[in-house]
């Protein structure tokens, strides 16, 4: 008879599971890209990530007598399983995932009540407690496969990734060499220690790790999430407010600060093809449930992650700034949602009743 | 229920400092990293509370009401003094790693709070039972929330017993699992937070638990017969 259901009223009702689903598949080119760069890893945590992702979820919702089978249908869990395997180095021990998997769903989201209860972005919660917790395994990028002084094929990754050293016999040390056989770090943790060591930026930049504008690998890495968002966005699974937001936010104070001094603060093509920018940007931060709900409230929460997210690069002690962010405005959300009620439809102004 | 009885299980459960009254959460959150602060400190303020609600229930007739604040304040500051002292003296090592949370037991308003709401009210023996009670309490989180954060941070329990317990409790020290990653996270401050926030969540499925266990199964209702029209005889 009368289907009841939340807004927005669509003809065209898409169900929880197949949003989820179109959101997998449009970061799989990213994921295929990353693989590509920087080795199996990043498909291996993949698996790992979501069997316990999805473990946790069905045990929790055995615990709290919720039936479990329509909950993992939906896939959420395996898109939060996604986004914390794509975010982590791709060589990182096994059980890094697996705490991380856990920590999203049971902590994150099953103690607040589940799928749509949730304060914080689960994927991005559980990557900050990671990078707290154990900073070492967190932040051992490899050099792009071009790059680097050893290959690591499927095995080599699915071994160190379970014992710590390749087939070879090489530790991830030994492994995160580039071919000058100097350990290699990611473009945007390049620029912040050199800048620490009283180099101008373009001395940086001449590094290998770099070419042209922005860093090997990760340019291409950024540009298939950015093609990947812009399908979301025609597919109308995302809105384009937050993505927009966010980028013209980042790449104002980028541009603002690069006019300021050109040798201190990197272009904002470079802040924006660089880390995790377009991953975040696009599937990150459009979480629906952690996320502002309005149309200007979405423009708000993704100006002021691109803030902080900037504000952190450059003069705060992490190289790139996502997860706290996207962590800290998720915070905030319900204020900015309060304040940005959309008018209804009929009244002059949007009625507050503490007027 | 003896008065005693029910000071015990308001103390100790019903109206937990910690977990209930939510009172003292700074040195609570700060200094739980292992079981050892944790029960140090516990036992400091365990026995600030006895000596401070000793006192104040002793004068409690003399001191008039308009200053009573300043009064209470003073008197647990010099119980507090007391015990600092005491503790530089006999256990200096732990002294050092307590710090500043020692003198700061001060500003714990689990305690002024005790002294208002029960020792200026009630008899000596009844204020001084009350804070022993509620020190346990308190004592009692503080050494489960810091075993927690210790053996998942760290892989011990009991590391340093003998700077409170003096040497022969270097034994006591157990080591569950080594490990060179050690769960930062458990020993930062916001795995105290995370550890509280269990803990009380914990406590408060229990409690739900057994209220469902002791209350009595409904009587069946019984269906009075509406009368609409008429009279039916």
């Amino acid at each position: 008879m009368f289907q009841v259901a939340s807004s927005p009223h669509q003809h065209i009702r898409r169900t929880t599971s197949s949003v989820m689903q179109l959101v997998i598949m449009f970061a799989l080119p990213g994921l295929a890209v990353q693989t590509f760069f920087f080795g199996w890893g990043s498909i291996i945590h993949l698996l790992i990530a979501s069997l316990v992702a999805i473990a946790t979820e069905a045990l929790f919702l055995e615990v709290r007598k919720r039936p479990f089978e329509p909950a993992i249908k939906d896939c959420s869990a395996l898109l939060t399983a996604l986004l914390l395997a794509i975010s982590i180095p791709p060589l990182a021990p096994w059980w890094i995932s697996a705490i991380g998997a856990f920590f999203a769903i049971a902590i994150v989201k099953q103690l607040y009540g589940g799928l749509g209860f949730n304060l914080f972005n689960p994927a991005m919660a559980a990557y900050v407690m990671l990078l707290v917790s154990f900073p070492v395994q967190m932040t051992s990028w490899l050099p792009p496969q071009s790059l680097a002084e050893h290959q690591i094929t499927f095995f080599d990754a699915l071994s160190v990734i379970m014992t710590g050293f390749s087939t070879d016999g090489y530790s991830l040390l030994q492994l995160r060499n580039g071919i000058d056989g100097f350990t290699m770090a990611t473009p945007l943790d390049t620029i912040k220690t050199d800048l620490s060591l009283s180099l101008t930026l373009q001395e940086s930049m001449q590094k290998l790790t770099f070419s042209g504008a922005s860093g090997v690998g990760w340019f291409w890495v950024n540009l298939a999430y950015l093609i990947g968002g812009i399908g979301l966005i025609r597919m109308r699974v995302i809105s384009w407010h937050i993505p927009a937001g966010m980028l013209l936010s980042m790449g104002s104070f980028a541009l603002i600060f690069y006019l300021i001094n050109p040798d201190q603060y990197a272009t904002p093509w470079l802040h924006w093809f660089s880390g995790a920018t377009m991953l975040g940007a696009f599937f990150i931060l459009t979480d629906p449930v952690s996320a502002c709900t309005t149309n200007k409230g979405r423009i708000i929460f993704g100006a002021t992650v691109g803030a902080w997210v900037y504000l952190i690069r450059v003069f705060g002690g992490y190289p790139d700034a996502i997860g706290f962010a996207v962590v800290i405005m998720n915070m905030a959300v319900p204020l900015i949602d309060y304040y940005t009620r959309p008018r209804v439809y009929g009244h002059q102004k949007a009625n507050r009743s503490n007027k | 229920m003896s008065e005693y009885k029910q000071l015990s299980l308001q103390g100790l459960w019903k109206n937990n400092p910690a977990l209930v009254q939510l009172l003292g959460l700074c040195p609570l959150l700060a200094v739980s990293g292992t079981v050892i602060n944790g029960l140090g400190l516990g036992l400091a303020t365990t026995l600030v509370l006895i000596g401070s609600n000793t006192t104040v229930s002793l004068v409690r007739n003399w001191v008039p009401n308009e200053i009573r604040i300043p009064i209470f304040v003073m008197v647990i500051a010099a119980f507090v003094t007391v015990v600092q002292l005491t503790m530089n003296a006999y256990t200096y090592s732990l002294y050092l790693t307590l710090g500043i949370f020692i003198p700061l037991i001060v500003t714990n308003c689990a305690i002024i709070g005790r002294a208002e709401a029960y020792a200026s009210k009630n008899p000596v023996h009844f204020a001084a039972f009350d804070g022993l009670m509620m020190g346990l309490g308190f004592t009692a989180v503080l050494v489960l929330l810091g075993g927690m954060r210790e053996i998942l941070g760290y892989g011990t329990l009991f590391t340093g017993a003998d700077l409170l317990l003096g040497d022969w409790a270097a034994s006591l020290e157990v080591t569950l699992f080594e490990t060179e990653n050690p769960f930062l996270l458990a020993i930062l401050p916001p795995g105290a937070f995370l550890g509280m926030g269990l803990i009380i969540a914990l406590k408060n499925a229990l409690n739900d638990r057994v209220e469902n266990m002791l209350k009595k199964p409904e009587e069946e209702k019984q269906v009075m017969r509406a009368r609409v029209t008429g009279n039916i005889n």
